[in-house]
């Protein structure tokens, strides 16, 4: 089956992160998606750029900003191929995301 | 005293009807109603009894409303004389949780379930904890409990204690189902999560209980012992900032002497049965390790030699990755690396974090600084614990 981890955090805060910090989480991120590459199960991911950037579309009006405000925002997202929801949490408990915000995992219609 | 109670009063009330869900659902009843009266009429004479009475009604309101009296109907009898007799007599409730634990490990049930269902029957734990613990969805998780329970009595699963010569085998299922709930709490030593702190605690009780219930079985003791000997090094594994500490360089004074004590004492009444065993085993390597406190070495050739024994009995892909380790320390790395080599056709080691961080460590000591980078990174990717994690990439950063 094909799963979305969707990577939610808190964009302010991670802005705010010391050089030496985020660093280390990048790092982390690197060794994720080789560890998930390696495993065969990665079919694409993207990071999203800042909220600040994004619009969005209400009843055919242009909105400034995301299609939600929240603490956390959506940052990113894992399309695997695995072959159950177990499966699925096994590698989203592994996430980076997980040291400072929260991941959504969704099946996705095949 | 409610939690010692609660898996006796289960036990006792399921043993007779087979409905664990029924049993539970009259309990939880039963607590309630002494919540509300206790308070006011004072705490009854016999506070197990009394519980057990209230349950019994309740028990057979829910029949009566089911309609399916005509078979339970004995039993509920049954019940009310065994019930009459304690509640007079002063008899103490039978303890009959070991039943109760070998019907949750029975082999119609099915194993990733049976830890979650102890929890739960035993020691009362709400579907919603276990699922945290266990990181299922908590529906996910109340299904399963609820399958199981049904499984019990529509399958017949007997509520006893195995005869001697298949109690070996069915015993080893109880006690795996024990160790999942303890090692489940012992991923994350400095209680960070909530999900997972107690778990440990939880599992070492667990284990107290069979080993008291069994005292005559050495691998109930063997699995105490590692329990103890795992839990007495818990504060040792993190660092004054919460970093990730190894086995090896930590100071062996922030080890709990009492818990290693008691831990060497089991493990000396269990090998004076001359029946050894997977948890003995296992206990006896982290005997050795604990010899350090007072040696100040590690025992490296006695360490492989219980490994040896261990793959021998269980043929575990875990096993050999821990006896390749042992064996570096013996006789190099270069030993270690062909040691693990013969593993790695094995596809589950695509997912499993000790196999990469044990290659990473001995790759860097071996000199090849390139394939320990490759073999740190895979670890690090398939860590979950950010201090663990933290650990491996200051590894890596350091590497020559």
């Amino acid at each position: 089956m094909q799963v979305l981890l969707l990577m939610y955090q808190d964009e302010k805060a991670i802005q705010k992160l010391p050089r030496e910090e985020f660093g280390r989480i990048h790092g982390a991120f690197v060794a994720y998606v080789d560890a998930l590459k390696k495993a065969g199960v990665l079919l694409a991911n993207q990071g999203l750029g800042p909220t600040a950037k994004a619009r969005t579309v209400r009843e055919a009006t242009v909105l400034d900003g995301p299609f939600a405000e929240t603490k956390e925002q959506l940052a990113g997202y894992f399309l695997l191929d695995v072959p159950d929801m177990e499966a699925a949490l096994a590698w989203a408990k592994r996430h980076p995301t997980l040291a400072h915000g929260a991941v959504e995992v969704r099946p996705v219609w095949t | 005293m409610a939690r010692a109670s609660y898996g006796k009063l289960v036990a006792f009330l399921a043993a007779r009807t087979r409905d664990v869900a029924a049993a539970e659902d009259a309990l939880a009843e039963a607590f309630a109603s002494a919540l509300a009266e206790w308070p006011a009429r004072g705490i009854p004479r016999t506070p197990e009894a009394w519980l057990l009475t209230v349950a019994r009604r309740k028990l057979i309101d829910a029949g009566r409303r089911r309609q399916t009296s005509d078979e339970a109907a004995p039993t509920l009898a049954l019940l009310t004389d065994e019930l009459v007799d304690a509640a007079e007599g002063d008899a103490a409730i039978p303890d009959e949780r070991l039943r109760l634990m070998f019907a949750c490990a029975h082999p119609a049930i099915d194993e990733s379930v049976r830890a979650p269902l102890i929890l739960q029957t035993v020691l009362g734990f709400d579907a919603a904890t276990i699922a945290s613990a266990f990181l299922v969805a908590p529906a996910a998780m109340g299904q399963r409990l609820v399958r199981a329970k049904s499984r019990i009595r529509q399958a017949g699963i007997p509520f006893r204690v195995p005869e001697r010569e298949e109690l070996a085998e069915r015993l080893d299922a109880v006690l795996e189902a024990i160790y999942a709930v303890f090692t489940e709490g012992w991923a994350d030593p400095a209680g960070t999560q909530a999900r997972t702190r107690d778990l440990a605690e939880e599992g070492i009780w667990l284990g107290r209980l069979a080993a008291s219930l069994l005292p005559n079985e050495p691998e109930a003791l063997g699995l105490l012992a590692l329990m103890l000997h795992a839990d007495a090094r818990r504060e040792a594994r993190r660092g004054a900032q919460g970093e990730f500490v190894p086995l090896a360089t930590q100071d062996p004074a922030r080890w709990n002497a009492a818990l290693i004590d008691e831990a060497e004492e089991l493990l000396l009444s269990a090998s004076r049965m001359a029946r050894p065993g997977r948890f003995q085993l296992e206990a006896a390597v982290q005997s050795a390790h604990a010899a350090r406190r007072t040696s100040g070495r590690t025992d490296w050739a006695a360490i492989v030699q219980l490994y040896d024994a261990l793959l021998g009995m269980t043929r575990s892909v875990v096993v050999a990755i821990n006896r390749a380790v042992a064996l570096a320390e013996l006789r190099g790395p270069g030993e270690g690396l062909a040691a693990l080599d013969r593993l790695q056709d094995d596809a589950r080691l695509a997912q499993y974090q000790p196999y990469w961080a044990a290659r990473a460590a001995l790759l860097a000591r071996a000199g090849d600084a390139a394939g320990a980078a490759e073999a740190y990174q895979r670890a690090i990717g398939l860590e979950s614990d950010p201090a663990v994690r933290a650990f491996l990439q200051n590894e890596l950063l350091h590497l020559a």
